[in-house]
């Protein structure tokens, strides 16, 4: 291993942790109502928008009511882009005059944004006008988030009331984590990316003269280069900070104009893993011991740092296909050698290792190199990272829910072992919370090998193979663990822009996302009903080392045991036929 | 609708605002002038093939490469035959055209980029290629060796990334120093 790589990888880390009880502790006094500052300069804005909403932010909801509100807004959200992206030819701000996007590919992206997947079967600035970008894309990319965010937060109440029928209010939640959290952020983050030299304008694309001509596939002499420009930095910086990873242009943060500089990658990618590291904080604040925030970020990160660094091993180590070709590919000073087919050169190894291992690990699914191209290994990393169900950090909010969820089977199976009643965070863990549970951890599993199996059962999934032998079964595999985890990062040739794939993955991040958000919702009121049980000689502390070894076990055991024999046909058999 | 107007209105126009205001070159794609033209984005690579420029990362964008309108990557396999014949192509293209040359070829300057649109190449790609360019303008290598270290960009803080030449400017600066 290169030693700038160890680094690279130890500072990021080290940035991500200390940032993590500063803005944990912030969060949690928005979602508490206490005063932090910022509600006094902008206090009137929240009014402003219940006001506008006939809301009163103050009238607590069952779980029932919350699960509604919630639904019915991201149903309300998700026929908002569809219907933009359906009549884009006929709005302002089109300067290319795009045309309409078929009703598939609609469909998908719609669902895409409003799940937080962001799965791109569009393609940026070939398919969307700057009006759809903006009014359908970015503010779902706040809005799915803030979604995530208000779910969790639900689900902490739960644990944190005695005896209640209520977790909140839904459009309370909803509004503070946009404007308070979510907004200050990135505003700040898009200017600092724009000082990199990523794009924010209206004006049309630019053309510039060639400085060499050149010859299109026709033989046909060029002389031009149209530049695709657009509003970006406002979109880019809230994709990563709400785990959306949706691009402003096709190649998404492997573009130069998306991430121009080593140091927007630093930030982007800060941004990817921030919100989700420090809800952990957020959340022991508000249930009262942040030890127990601690144990469960210290539980994904023990998860997190070993594959980024087996990814980075495996992406240094080179292609050996082109071995013996006279080739260099040793990492140096003057190179960053390595398998650099679909990375970069101002990124080189270790920033896109980093950043494959992160985006899966959180559900954000933004990329910076081509993960297509990866090494077999390398490419199993994120493939397993988004298999082991979005908890490794996962998306804002979902990511610790889910998390939350192992936790409280963590403490059921260690129960079953000494023969206890189970207890999590003073609450007694009983019949229906396993049953919520039991769902929560089984249909992302269903969802993904259930559609691997139809696609690559057919014509109508195969037809859009581009890689030949096991790494096309790969391409599949990856295109419905992304779906179904609602993670959005894509084996990008794959050619996903067909009828059966927009249906088929709009349908499976539908499933992955409110199939899972109702069974937390509905434990979160069962919970918040219970009585809080006093903590005993026989109560299983959450906040030791011990628990944490626990949780990693549940974990890994559930994604080694459902998805080993799918990895061991993709990129395992790859590995073999290209070592071997 | 409130929320929407505000993260889909209030929050771009209030960011293009200031990022116009404070930020004006690099909002607008840090375009290049020359003699008043734009010529190039300092962060968009261009297709050379010409003996007397420096050539880019192979490009895997559709119809022409450095399509900068359609970025796109190869998406191919290391298990792909598509990706060795390609790359066994390019390996070809750099020994005839320096025939000379037998010094192994920096891995960067056989592999697409992953946006298709890199304007960079390492320092060992740009080293490697000084012979041929230096022959085809008549110049020494030396000065242009000296005109690599100009365009060199370091690692952030020593640390961040890689050290990378920009292949554009430096091809603009050769037009320059020939004239």
């Amino acid at each position: 291993m290169n030693a700038l790589a160890i680094v690279q990888i130890v500072l990021y880390l080290a940035v991500l942790v200390a940032l993590v009880k500063p803005l944990g502790w912030y969060m949690a006094r928005v979602y508490e109502g206490k005063p932090f500052g910022l509600d006094w300069a902008l206090g009137w804005l929240e009014r402003l928008i219940y006001r506008a909403g006939g809301i009163d932010p103050a009238r607590e909801m069952s779980w029932k009511t919350y699960t509604l509100a919630m639904l019915a807004f991201n149903l309300l959200g998700l026929l908002a882009v569809y219907g933009l992206q359906r009549v884009q030819h006929l709005l302002p701000l089109n300067p290319q005059g795009l045309l309409a996007v078929p009703p598939d590919l609609a469909f998908n992206t719609a669902v895409s944004f409003a799940s937080n997947t962001n799965w791109q079967s569009y393609g940026g600035e070939t398919t969307l006008s700057y009006l759809t970008q903006m009014l359908g894309l970015t503010v779902q990319n706040f809005l799915s988030a803030a979604t995530g965010m208000a779910v969790l937060v639900a689900l902490v109440r739960g644990f944190v009331r005695r005896s209640s029928q209520t977790v909140g209010n839904f459009w309370y939640d909803l509004t503070r984590s946009t404007i308070y959290i979510l907004l200050p952020l990135s505003l700040v983050g898009a200017l600092l990316l724009v000082s990199q030299g990523v794009v924010q304008t209206f004006r049309e694309y630019q053309t510039v003269t060639l400085i060499e001509p050149t010859h299109d596939a026709g033989g046909a002499v060029v002389t031009d280069q149209t530049i695709a420009l657009g509003p970006a930095a406002s979109q880019v910086i809230i994709k990563q900070l709400g785990t959306n990873g949706g691009g402003f242009f096709n190649v998404n943060s492997s573009h130069p104009l998306e991430n121009p500089t080593p140091l927007s990658n630093f930030l982007e990618l800060l941004a990817i893993l921030l919100i989700p590291a420090a809800l952990c904080y957020t959340f022991g604040k508000m249930v009262g011991d942040t030890r127990q925030g601690w144990a469960v970020l210290a539980a994904m990160l023990v998860v997190f740092l070993p594959l980024a660094a087996f990814c980075y091993w495996s992406e240094q180590a080179g292609n050996p296909a082109l071995a013996d070709l006279g080739i260099d590919q040793e990492a140096g000073d003057r190179q960053p050698g390595g398998n650099m087919e679909g990375k970069e050169v101002r990124f080189g190894i270790a920033q896109s290792a980093l950043w494959a291992s992160a985006t899966t690990a959180a559900a954000n699914g933004s990329v910076n190199s081509m993960h297509d191209s990866y090494t077999p290994l390398g490419g199993l990393v994120p493939m397993w990272l988004m298999q082991l169900g979005e908890v490794i950090f996962g998306g804002v909010g979902s990511g610790l829910y889910g998390m939350l969820v192992f936790a409280v089977i963590a403490v059921f199976v260690a129960g079953l072992m000494v023969g206890r009643t189970p207890e999590y965070l003073g609450k007694k863990i009983e019949a229906f919370e396993m049953k919520m549970a039991a769902l929560v951890i089984l249909i992302p599993p269903l969802v993904v090998l259930g559609g691997t199996a139809v696609a690559v059962a057919g014509d109508w999934g195969t037809a859009s193979i581009t890689n030949p032998g096991p790494h096309g079964f790969s391409q599949v595999l990856y295109a419905f663990s992304s779906a179904g985890n609602n993670n959005g990062s894509a084996f990008g040739g794959l050619g996903a822009n067909t009828v059966f794939y927009n249906i088929s993955l709009g349908l499976a991040m539908l499933a992955a996302r409110y199939w899972l958000a109702i069974p937390v919702l509905a434990m979160a009121g069962s919970l918040a009903r219970k009585k809080a049980t006093p903590a005993s000689a026989g109560t299983l502390p959450t906040h030791t080392p011990l628990f944490v070894v626990v949780l990693v076990g549940v974990v890994i055991l559930v994604g080694a045991l459902t998805f080993v024999p799918a990895l061991a046909l993709g990129p395992i058999v790859e590995h073999l036929l290209l070592a071997g | 609708m409130v929320l929407s107007l505000l993260t889909g209105v209030v929050y771009p126009l209030l960011v293009t605002g200031v990022a116009q205001l404070l930020f004006p070159s690099q909002a607008n794609g840090t375009l290049v002038y020359e003699n008043g033209k734009p010529v190039a984005s300092a962060l968009i690579g261009q297709p050379f093939d010409a003996p007397r420029y420096f050539w880019g990362r192979p490009s895997a964008t559709s119809r022409v490469p450095y399509n900068a309108a359609a970025s796109s990557g190869s998406n191919l396999a290391p298990t792909n035959p598509t990706l060795l014949k390609f790359v066994r192509v390019r390996i070809e293209t750099l020994r005839v055209a320096d025939p000379g040359n037998k010094a192994p070829i920096p891995v960067d300057l056989v592999t697409a980029s992953g946006s298709g649109l890199d304007p960079h190449i390492s320092p060992a790609a740009a080293e490697y290629q000084v012979g041929r360019v230096a022959k085809a303008r008549g110049m020494g290598e030396n000065a242009v060796r000296q005109l690599i270290v100009e365009r060199t960009e370091r690692r952030t803080l020593g640390l961040l990334g890689e050290d990378r030449v920009n292949v554009v400017q430096l091809n603009l600066d050769l037009d320059r120093a020939s004239r």
